[in-house]
């Protein structure tokens, strides 16, 4: 077997696999970056809660449509994911919860009403298909909404940085001077939803979050300087996706989760050998004269 | 007599009804520097947090000639998350905000004037470096950096000096005493009676009440100290409502 066999053949033969291969891109762009953001802001649970609350909405979009209709689900998982996102937020400002143990509430709720839902009308191969993904079934429609929701987010990501850097680090300052910090937060979190919402489609809702959080914690690992860390973020996401659906080709394993432990691998190995990683801790080099 | 800066009437602000600051009128004057001296619960902090908009007061009034967010603010250990990977000259030029907003670009003016903020609180040479790898005097000096870039008529300041050695302490009060050489209104919260003697001529004394506010000699004797202590220390869970009149 060669190595354009090995490689680059799978997505010559079939358009499922370049279509795959572009959601990957897409995602990367995307959802590694936010995922970064979601990281620097403490929020690394949120992200899995949030993707997990997209659940019933899907499901919903799933019986309105009657098929495993990818754009009818993400509407669904979008208006389910926004709706958590601001009932969390409005409990939190007027309870004494605070907005992780409001979040944790809601996306326990959605997540049993999904499960609920699908079990009520489909099969369970439907059920799996929603929980785990279908990247290979990703047709032009569903590949449309993901380069849509990737296109916002790097858009938005470019206009809001400055305030959204200055929210992440020194909320109080930002406060201070008027720079309207709950809604870039909002906004943030809107741009999370939505690309929950195309992660999803091609990861299922358990593993929506895999190319969004692994990436940026390789990417702390690994770098020093935010923009860095965006870059690596992005890097490993791509790596990752491709990867796991040349693995997945050969071995004939699920995508999904091929792609995910890609990541995983990549996670550990920079665990072990990044600057900051375990290794320096056994072998320690010198310490410098000043 | 010009429009005060900041003037305060009948102000009152409570946690849980319990008041924090209590029943506080007077005024700033334009370029003045203040000390605002009192015990810890004094309601010190909560003061200057209303004036900067962050709390409502409960009864009474602030009226500013400049609204708040063209204020430069350092709150009290400053809720900054220091291990995010900012550099140190990233941090000052965000003072600019005022004249860049979210979305306007930062020149290289703007720049500039920001080595220029580093060069005079005494970091020069450490433009780049990660604001996690500093010291907390350091830290200190780039926040006052940044403050030098607002270059706003009111400045905030939120005991400033606390947890800094006395070499960075001089230096950072220089850069207050220069500002007030400017004209500039500045306000901060001290807790070394020295250092409120030394270098403010105005005080303003609470403890929840006002105790005093006027000229330093005159505020900060040591009956008004002594009473500041037992007031601060009055704290009772089933007190009866505030009958005083508005």
């Amino acid at each position: 077997m060669s190595a354009y066999d090995l490689f680059i053949a799978p997505f010559m033969d079939y358009g499922f696999m370049r279509r795959a291969l572009v959601a990957c891109l897409c995602l990367a762009l995307g959802a590694a970056p936010i995922g970064t953001f979601l990281s620097m802001r403490r929020m690394s649970l949120m992200g899995d809660a949030l993707s997990h609350a997209v659940l019933p909405g899907a499901a919903i979009g799933y019986l309105v449509a009657g098929s495993l209709s990818l754009t009818a689900m993400g509407i669904g998982g979008l208006v389910a994911g926004l709706s958590v996102a601001l009932l969390a937020g409005v409990v939190s400002r007027m309870t004494v919860l605070q907005e992780d143990a409001s979040f944790a509430s809601f996306y326990l709720i959605s997540l049993a009403v999904g499960v609920l839902i699908v079990s009520l009308r489909g099969s369970n191969i439907d059920l799996l298909h929603v929980l785990f993904g279908t990247i290979l079934a990703i047709d032009n429609n569903a590949l449309t909404l993901i380069g849509t929701i990737t296109s916002l987010t790097l858009a938005a990501l470019a206009v809001l940085y400055r305030p959204l850097v200055i929210d992440c680090f020194d909320p109080g300052f930002l406060r201070a001077v008027g720079g309207r910090g709950p809604l870039i937060h909002g906004l943030f979190m809107l741009m999370v939803v939505l690309n929950l919402v195309a992660s999803f489609q091609a990861l299922g809702t358990l593993m929506a979050v895999g190319l969004m959080m692994l990436p940026a914690a390789i990417a702390q690992l690994w770098a020093r300087t935010l923009p860095a860390m965006l870059g690596i973020s992005v890097a490993t996401a791509f790596i990752s996706g491709y990867a796991g659906l040349v693995a997945s080709y050969h071995l004939e394993l699920a995508s999904g989760p091929t792609i995910i432990v890609s990541a995983a691998i990549i996670y550990v190995v920079s665990l072990l050998f990044a600057p900051s990683g375990l290794m320096s801790r056994y072998f320690r080099r010198p310490h410098l004269a000043n | 007599m010009s429009t005060p800066a900041i003037a305060l009437d009948n102000l009152t602000v409570t946690y849980n009804r319990h008041p924090a600051v209590h029943h506080v009128s007077g005024a700033l004057a334009r370029g003045s520097l203040t000390a605002i001296a009192g015990p810890n619960g004094a309601g010190k902090s909560t003061l200057l947090r209303t004036i900067m908009g962050e709390l409502k007061p409960a009864e009474g009034t602030i009226r500013r000639a400049v609204p708040s967010r063209n204020y430069g603010y350092l709150p009290q250990a400053a809720d900054i998350n220091r291990r995010f990977p900012v550099s140190v000259i990233d941090t000052v030029v965000t003072g600019a905000w005022k004249r860049a907003g979210a979305f306007g670009g930062i020149g290289l003016a703007e720049r500039e004037k920001a080595s220029e903020a580093l060069v005079a609180v005494g970091l020069e040479g450490f433009e780049t470096r990660p604001i996690g790898s500093l010291s907390s005097g350091q830290f200190q000096r780039t926040l006052f950096a940044r403050l030098l870039l607002q270059n706003a008529a009111v400045i905030i300041l939120d005991e400033p000096f606390t947890a800094i050695d006395s070499r960075t302490t001089q230096d950072l009060i220089d850069i207050v005493l220069r500002w007030h050489g400017e004209g500039r209104t500045v306000v901060a919260v001290l807790h070394d009676h020295e250092q409120v003697r030394s270098y403010f001529p105005q005080t303003l004394l609470i403890a929840r009440e006002l105790i005093g506010w006027g000229p330093t000699e005159e505020v900060m004797t040591t009956q008004n100290l002594k009473r500041a202590r037992a007031l601060a220390e009055r704290w009772d869970e089933n007190a009866p409502v505030c009958e005083v009149p508005a």
